[in-house]
């Protein structure tokens, strides 16, 4: 069993196509271990009134946003950030491929919401500071703010939830091939 | 019921179906460079698995940062360096023999119809131009790739895409995508492979067919992928002719990765490119995309040909077009990189090289290095750059600088005029 926390604090990202660039800068892909990469995250996203530097990015367990996150490079440094960043969820209405593949190779969350449940944290999070607890097994999150709380069923693969059981694909592939 | 390239080739490799709908396939390529391989050889190092799978299908070659710019970036190639060399890979290309990680292992003859190919880099799909089955992963993947030569995929769904017309002069492979692109959304076939069919394909080149796979990425794609023809034989000619008794031989075998004609697609996409104008990127998405004529006169500081999408021998024979006896704008930097040195080495030969500095490039080693601002041609916050690249996200070469993507032609007359230009403009004018 994994020892990562899922659920905590969630940070609203409301915009779509987040890529990897602005996820962690290719500048930094020279670091050769992942704790180099903690105070970078999310450095040059593009969203109005951001600051990566803010006390709610550092506070964040959770990140809430929208279609085809993480689009763009293979780079894992885009996971790793967020993981060396304590956020080992995240809740999107899609991924790009390769990043959602990344997160449960390491072990982490990438859970897919239909829009109107992405609609409605949104919105809860606006009346008050959105918080996420997750149970991977029950396949269910409740998110709560501002006194409100609401139940969430998600979809996950049987092969997605075996790699975040097993902590991750290599010890998963190299028991078994 | 007929199958995709696709569904051929997983059925051929397939070693497991560990949960429903989920492949692990056999590879035939696991190949690597010097940014995503480190980790995952100092990781597989930690957990005592400093081992490969095969040495002879993996590859490696130093791109992003080469000649190595700084201590951390020499530490990456000498990880790379190291670990091929305590496991026989021989086929590790380093400074001097070196170039774009997508240009180079082609060339080299690595890529056969029907291959299971993957790299820790997104624009693997590239290698689909051959008929194989070429996708990006993350380190994890690639350490698994290299450890047991094998990697997990969900069922792949197929959009076909029919492209059928004639492409005018001045029109290239490079618009065809970015239409295309601009067309099916940045997330139009997220978790989808694109077939790419039609007469127009027939009628491209191996590095037409790669600029177009290499951009399947952008739309989402998991890997970008063309039937084997005649084209490709002849491109792998002479790296199989110990295989095969002719071409002709060779063709037959080949065919044999090609779509059935009762296969089943996700979607079906026609486009007649007869009437398709040069295009070129606006924003911070490759999927916005206009004509040339409603971007011209734009200014731009930088022009930088070259990449893994267009810094193939074409594509600098299409530049030196523009640029033979013209000189780019005094306000415009020029930035070329041939892709590989058997690249550069044509250019020399062709007097190409001799038109770009002419006309008052700089001719930069073979690297992938700027289109992601990891070594040279960094842009500075405000700057423009016309780009022959795939990928215009903010920050890409630059903090605050904007990249805009076109064909190489497109760059070049942008960086006569100092001004996004349509090169149709040039090819019809007599240089002075």
């Amino acid at each position: 069993m994994t020892s990562k926390q899922f659920g905590g604090p969630a940070l609203l990202l409301d915009r779509s196509d987040i890529n990897t660039d602005e996820i962690i800068p290719a500048k930094y892909l020279t670091e050769v271990t992942k704790e180099a990469l903690q105070p970078y995250m999310l450095e040059d996203l593009k969203l109005d009134g951001f600051d990566p530097k803010s006390e709610q990015v550092r506070q964040a367990r959770v990140i809430v946003t929208r279609e085809n996150f993480g689009c763009g490079s293979s780079r894992e440094h885009a996971p790793w950030v967020f993981e060396v960043n304590g956020v080992h969820t995240i809740i999107a209405e899609s991924y790009a491929r390769i990043f959602r593949q990344n997160m449960f190779n390491c072990g982490m969350l990438a859970i897919e919401l239909p829009k109107e449940d992405i609609d409605s944290l949104f919105a809860m999070g606006r009346a008050g500071q959105l918080v996420v607890d997750v149970d991977v097994d029950g396949q269910r999150l409740t998110a709560r703010a501002g006194g409100e709380s609401r139940e969430f069923g998600f979809d996950i693969s049987p092969f997605d939830k075996a790699l975040v059981l097993a902590g991750g694909w290599v010890e998963f592939a190299d028991a078994r091939y | 019921m007929g199958q995709t390239i696709a569904e051929k080739i997983f059925a051929a490799h397939l070693r497991d179906e560990p949960f429903p709908g989920t492949k692990v396939l056999d590879l035939d390529r696991v190949l690597c460079h010097e940014i995503t391989t480190p980790v995952a050889i100092a990781d597989l190092e930690w957990r005592g698995k400093d081992r490969v799978f095969d040495p002879d299908k993996i590859k490696a070659v130093i791109d992003h940062v080469t000649p190595s710019k700084d201590s951390k970036t020499a530490l990456q190639a000498k990880i790379l360096r190291d670990w091929a060399r305590r496991h026989r890979i021989r086929d590790f290309f380093d400074v001097g023999r070196n170039g774009v990680c997508h240009a180079i292992f082609p060339e080299k003859g690595y890529i056969r119809p029907g291959f299971t190919v993957i790299m820790g880099d997104s624009h693997t799909c590239t290698h689909g131009a051959f008929g194989a089955f070429a996708a990006g992963v993350g380190t994890t993947d690639l350490e698994v790739g290299i450890l047991k030569g094998v990697c997990a995929f969900r069922e792949p769904k197929t959009i076909r895409i029919n492209l059928t017309g004639e492409l005018s002069e001045g029109v290239y492979a490079k618009d065809v995508i970015l239409h295309v692109i601009g067309q099916l959304g940045v997330n139009g076939a997220t978790d989808r492979v694109i077939e790419f069919h039609g007469p127009v394909i027939a009628g491209m080149s191996m590095e037409s067919r790669m600029t177009l796979c290499n951009m399947a990425i952008e739309a989402g794609g998991t890997c970008g992928i063309c039937e084997p023809d005649r084209v490709t034989v002849d491109y792998l000619w002479p790296f199989i002719k110990d295989e095969f008794e002719s071409p002709e031989a060779a063709l037959a075998e080949y065919r044999r990765w090609c779509a059935d004609p009762d296969a089943e697609y996700a979607k079906v996409f026609d486009f007649d490119v007869s009437s398709l104008e040069p295009q070129v990127t606006y924003g911070y998405k490759p999927d916005c995309v206009k004509p040339v004529a409603e971007m011209a006169g734009q200014r731009v500081d930088q022009v930088y040909i070259g990449s893994c999408t267009n810094g193939r021998i074409e594509d600098l024979r299409e530049a030196a077009r523009i640029l033979r006896g013209r000189k780019i704008a005094d306000s415009v930097r020029g930035i070329v990189s041939p892709a590989t040195p058997q690249i550069f080495r044509q250019a020399l030969a062709e007097g190409i090289i001799d038109v770009f500095m002419e006309a008052g490039f700089c001719v930069t080693n073979p690297t992938c290095g700027a289109c992601l601002g990891m070594s040279n041609g960094v842009l500075a916050e405000g700057e423009v750059c016309a780009a022959t690249t795939n990928r215009n996200f903010n920050g890409r070469m630059g903090k605050g600088g904007m990249v805009h993507l076109m064909s190489p032609a497109t760059a070049a007359a942008s960086a006569v005029t100092g001004v996004i230009t349509d090169a149709r403009e040039l090819l019809r004018q007599p240089a002075a």
